[in-house]
């Protein structure tokens, strides 16, 4: 029997699979909470979750709507400043994975999550801006995107360079020093997309149903598809009923389209 | 635990009402940093400055958050400095990105970790603060504030940013003495560098205790007394925002915000009725009624103690 999904579902575990027993991620808020929940309580139960407002270890015992909210600190392993964390943490190389998402990403996964338009000083629209993005895209060991696969959302160039991906190819990135090997795969709702060793984002794998055409029609540049496509493991029952019954019991985050 | 209205209060004593520490210590033009990475931020404050009616404040902080959303809506506000500019968990802090979208607002933006930085030069007395690049260059040519040097030793080229020392810092904690030893535990984001970076500061706190209470835990007192100007005994200062073991987060009004911003109306109705309208922090307290007050209740969850010894 086919199991029925959404989008921001067969996102979340697609992307919790990504995650090993053992890493030390630096969670974002939102979908890419739900997906580290999720792998702790699957695949990888000695996940370590820190959270940029400085929480190390956090075991949430309920879904957190903020990045900041109290349920992260309770039973956490460790509570610093900020300046700790980004500095002792992230700058010093202590961050295994980060989590990133943005308005744009561009096809060397560049990340846009300042302003769309093409003046700064005159946005046509003002996003929150980069937050601790600059540095996780910077300096996490490997880094993953979580975004719906539309046009708008992977143009050829971002209007903005908020976190750096691999910036006109590859190998600019180790020429300015960054640690981190940079975006190593961006998970959409229709696959999964991989730098080549250009660093420019070619469709590897399609979850169960999709199509190649659908990908390329919704990306903003002319996307490759490799010749051994894989096909994602369809999403479970037990992945589901985790995530539905345990991490977002009001839907909050996984019935968003 | 020895509340105010019990203790003998000392000449040296730092104790003020909330209004008056407001109009001593901020003052038009000044640049203002309401402390709190989503924790302990001072809404009371920013309450009482808009009751206040001050203007051509620059406001910063690493998150504005709803705090600085109301004041720049109540006309508080010239500039804003900020590293992320959303509602936390729910989307856009409409107001400031409107007055943003339309030029209204000044604004002049960081990453989390160089605006974090900003303030660790300032608190240390330095004139800057060095962080490796990290190649997404866009914002070192959007703020000229964002520079590069050699640094000295290997040759190679870091960021730097300039030390923020704020006129006025305003951090609210969970229990302080009356001259302002105060212990806060919890997410402490960067309290301790608003506190020691801003030239006068203001500290608000949940309970007021006894000397011997912070004497009890000293790694516990993240800020000096010696560096406080004034101390306030402000209950629920914290509200929409929280205070971790005193009570919750109010995600509920995080989510309506977003809803009464929507409209100029809106935000009026708002303004008049839950800041204008009610004289301080325990009016407004009393006019959330017992249902939020009862659903914002936490559960206590006590640490271990730690033995210090008795030497």
């Amino acid at each position: 029997m086919d199991l029925e999904y959404s989008s921001s579902e067969l996102m979340i575990v697609n992307a919790a699979r990504l995650l090993k027993n053992g890493d030390v991620v630096f969670v974002g808020v939102g979908q890419p909470n739900l997906a580290c929940n999720l792998a702790k309580r699957t695949h990888a139960p000695d996940l370590v979750m820190i959270y940029e407002a400085g929480v190390i270890g956090a075991e949430p015992a309920r879904l957190p709507l903020s990045i900041g909210d109290p349920t992260l600190v309770s039973g956490a392993l460790s509570v610093v400043s900020m300046y700790d964390i980004f500095a002792n943490y992230l700058q010093r190389g202590n961050v295994g994975v980060g989590f990133l998402g943005g308005a744009q990403i561009d096809k060397f996964g560049n990340i846009n999550a300042t302003f769309i338009g093409d003046d700064y000083t005159q946005p046509r629209v003002r996003l929150p801006g980069s937050g601790g993005a600059q540095e996780i895209a910077a300096w996490a060991s490997r880094c993953y995107i979580m975004t719906p696969h539309q046009k708008r959302r992977f143009p050829e160039k971002v209007d903005f360079l908020t976190s750096a991906g691999y910036l006109d190819r590859s190998g600019s990135r180790q020429k300015a020093g960054l640690r981190g090997r940079g975006p190593v795969g961006v998970v959409t709702n229709i696959g999964y997309l991989q730098p080549e060793l250009t660093g420019e984002l070619v469709l590897t794998a399609l979850h169960p149903g999709k199509t190649a055409q659908e990908a390329i029609e919704n990306t903003g540049w002319d996307l490759k598809v490799v010749e051994d496509l894989r096909i994602t493991d369809p999403v479970t029952e037990k992945e589901l009923q985790i995530l539905r019954e345990e991490l977002d019991p009001t839907g909050i985050y996984i019935k968003s389209a | 635990m020895k509340k105010t209205t019990e203790m003998k209060v000392s000449p040296m004593s730092k104790l003020t009402p909330l209004a008056e520490a407001i109009s001593q210590n901020v003052h038009d033009g000044d640049v203002v940093y309401a402390a709190g990475f989503t924790h302990l931020i001072p809404f009371a404050s920013g309450h009482e400055i808009i009751r206040q009616n001050k203007r051509e404040l620059v406001l910063a902080r690493a998150t504005p958050d709803l705090i600085y959303d109301q004041m720049v809506a109540a006309g508080c506000a010239r500039k804003v400095i900020f590293s992320y500019m959303g509602n936390p968990g729910v989307g856009s802090l409409r107001i400031i990105r409107s007055a943003i979208e339309k030029n209204t607002l000044e604004w002049e933006e960081y990453s989390h970790f160089g605006m974090i930085s900003r303030l660790q030069a300032g608190a240390a007395g330095l004139p800057f603060m060095p962080m490796n690049q990290t190649a997404a260059t866009d914002l070192e040519r959007a703020n000229p504030l964002i520079r590069r040097i050699i640094d000295p030793y290997s040759g190679h080229e870091v960021v730097t940013v300039p030390a923020l020392n704020p006129d006025v810092a305003i951090v609210h904690v969970q229990r302080a003495d009356e001259n302002g030893n105060a212990h806060l535990w919890g997410i402490v984001g960067e309290q301790k560098e608003a506190a020691f970076a801003a030239r006068r500061l203001i500290l608000t706190a949940e309970e007021i205790v006894d000397e011997s209470v912070i004497r009890s835990d000293p790694n516990r007192t993240l800020i000096p007394g010696f560096i406080v100007d004034s101390v306030c005994h402000v209950p629920f200062a914290s509200h929409p925002s929280y205070a971790q073991g005193y009570y919750d987060r109010d995600n509920d009004f995080y989510l309506k915000w977003d809803k009464i911003s929507q409209t100029a109306d809106g935000v009026r109705s708002y303004l008049d009725e839950w800041i204008y309208g009610v004289k301080d922090r325990g009016e407004y307290w009393q006019k959330l009624g017992s249902e939020t007050q009862k659903r914002l209740s936490v559960k206590p969850r006590l640490s271990q103690p730690v033995n210090y010894g008795n030497y």
